[in-house]
């Protein structure tokens, strides 16, 4: 449990840096694990240059997916939205430290595949890219 | 282990009879299991059922003239006597195996429904109905236009009568309802509802998934139209359920699915139905479910319903009174006297999913989440909550594991 709950993952849970909504934006994605009910926002403020300069989420759901959320808000500013079209599961996982079994692991990749779906404009449907966030 | 002799003394005295209620989920961690309102443990006595007839009796059932046939069709048809005489019903034929309460209501919904709803008619449901007494009416609704009205649920968690009274003077065909929730626990007064609908000739279904296996139910004396139950949640295996239906409203109803046993004559461009029960199984039933049931209900019986009933009142009430004391925790639904022994809560600041996962690792087994049960959620403007629920193998002491582990999680989170 002790590996699970990582004192990082109930810090960004209960104290998170990157909550809230950005109006305006220039991206805003939001869907939801329909297995548990979390259900997550995310807006960015991106550039000229395609570069991610604000970003915020709102919604709710448990630790794991809120702080998950968090930390890779606070990973992708900075960044060009070509470079998070690249990340992957091991990249969320990097950030939150922890091995977790697949039900968890839904709640983890959340975040992820909603910050994909936002910056590939939804040409594809995020089921789509759920599969490809879990490669 | 003698698997014919079930122990009488309920609670600890019974945790024999179910092997898995010994084991340890986590190395060095018994099991506290307190999900049995998704689905139940099974005893030593319906598993051995099961196995005995895979073992020495299995074959398929009516029309074989063999002997091993013959065992078969009886066994069968003697589970059904069985659930017949453990809920009532004087006529065994009024008793129809399907999968599952999902599919018995299903049955209704398409074979009661398509016959005898129109554009416009009215379905009353309520809203703390599970997903499966909810959404094959909306399938229905949206096929023939039906109107869909629900009888509200006070901030107490139970059922608002005076907004039934409303609704039953817009003339409702069908009144559909839980007769005991699964995410609040409440025990509502099916009689009542039931005789109310009648007077103005409404059509009446009950859900009866997680009263049937906790509670006395006789099907004469509520006498709704339709009852509904799952064998897997009355100590029986997955994959048997049953509708109890009316004689004279299964006899008019057209069959639901179409195949082998459910017909008396095939000829290539008709059928003519069988008999009931038999014109709603249609196909190779699930032979060994139905005798592992029926074990169950041998089980039930043997024990008492309401000693069950009275057990489980116990239990949850004393899982009421600890649970009250934590700061910070919220029990949904009525007191003990108007719930079933379902519990389900919120804690202040924790995510249902972290409360469980963390039961988990103390071995403490709840459910996590909507609990198919979204729009009653939804009232209660809560996302989720986490579930514990007890049945007549559970003690005080899975109460008090429960509490402890209850403890481990606000130390993370607090």
């Amino acid at each position: 449990m002790d590996d699970l709950y990582r004192e990082v993952i109930i810090e960004r849970y209960k104290n998170p840096l990157y909550r809230g909504e950005l109006d305006p934006h220039d991206i805003s994605f939001e869907d939801e694990n329909p297995l548990c009910g979390d259900h997550i926002r995310i807006d960015l403020r991106v550039d000229d240059q395609g570069i991610i300069r604000e970003a915020g989420f709102s919604g709710h759901g448990c630790a794991i997916s809120q702080a998950s959320a968090d930390l890779l808000l606070e990973s992708v500013i900075g960044k060009s939205t070509a470079e998070i079209k690249k990340l992957t599961k091991e990249d969320v996982l990097d950030l939150l430290g922890i091995e977790l079994g697949p039900v968890r692991l839904k709640c983890a990749l959340l975040p992820l595949k909603i910050l994909k779906a936002g910056v590939y404009g939804l040409g594809e449907s995020s089921d789509d890219l759920l599969e490809k966030v879990e490669d | 282990m003698t698997a014919n002799h079930p122990t009488k003394s309920i609670g600890e005295g019974l945790l024999e009879d179910f092997p898995i209620l010994n084991i340890e989920v986590h190395p060095g961690i018994r099991l506290t299991y307190l999900d049995s309102a998704a689905t139940s443990q099974k005893p030593l006595q319906v598993i051995e059922a099961m196995d005995d007839y895979y073992r020495s009796t299995n074959a398929n059932i009516h029309r074989g003239v063999h002997a091993l046939a013959e065992k078969a069709t009886a066994q069968y048809e003697d589970a059904r006597k069985k659930v017949a005489d453990f809920i009532g019903s004087e006529k065994v034929e009024e008793v129809i195996f399907t999968r599952n309460t999902t599919e018995s209501i299903n049955l209704v919904a398409n074979a009661w429904g398509r016959a005898n709803l129109n554009n416009g008619d009215l379905v009353v449901l309520t809203e703390m109905e599970h997903h499966s007494n909810l959404v094959p009416w909306q399938m229905l609704a949206a096929e023939k236009s039906l109107r869909l009205e629900f009888i509200e649920v006070t901030p107490e968690g139970e059922l608002n009568l005076d907004s039934y009274k409303k609704l039953l003077d817009q003339n409702p065909k069908v009144v559909a309802f839980t007769q005991m929730s699964n995410v609040l626990g409440t025990i509502n007064p099916a009689r009542e509802i039931i005789s109310m609908a009648k007077q103005v000739g409404a059509m009446t279904l009950m859900d009866a998934a997680q009263s049937v296996p906790h509670l006395p139910v006789n099907v004469a004396e509520i006498d709704a139209d339709f009852v509904a139950f799952s064998g897997h949640k009355m100590l029986g295996p997955t994959g048997i359920g049953v509708l109890w239906g009316k004689l004279e409203m299964l006899s008019a109803m057209p069959p639901f699915l179409g195949g082998g046993d459910m017909i008396k004559k095939v000829y290539l461009r008709s059928f003519t139905a069988n008999d009931l029960p038999h014109k709603f199984e249609a196909g190779t039933p699930a032979i060994a479910e139905a005798i592992g049931l029926g074990a169950a209900v041998d089980y039930l019986n043997l024990i008492g319903m309401e000693t069950i009933a009275r057990h489980e009142q116990e239990i949850t009430a004393y899982a009421i009174d600890q649970l009250s004391k934590i700061p910070g925790l919220t029990i949904l639904g009525p007191q003990a006297d108007k719930k079933g022994a379902v519990l389900a809560f919120t804690l202040d600041g924790v995510h249902p999913h972290d409360v469980a996962q963390i039961l988990d690792s103390a071995g403490i087994a709840v459910r996590a989440g909507h609990h198919c049960a979204m729009p009653l959620h939804d009232k209660y403007n809560i996302p989720a909550s986490t579930r514990a629920s007890f049945y007549l193998y559970n003690t005080r002491k899975d109460v008090d594991v429960l509490v402890s582990g209850i403890e481990t999680v606000k130390k993370y989170f607090g």
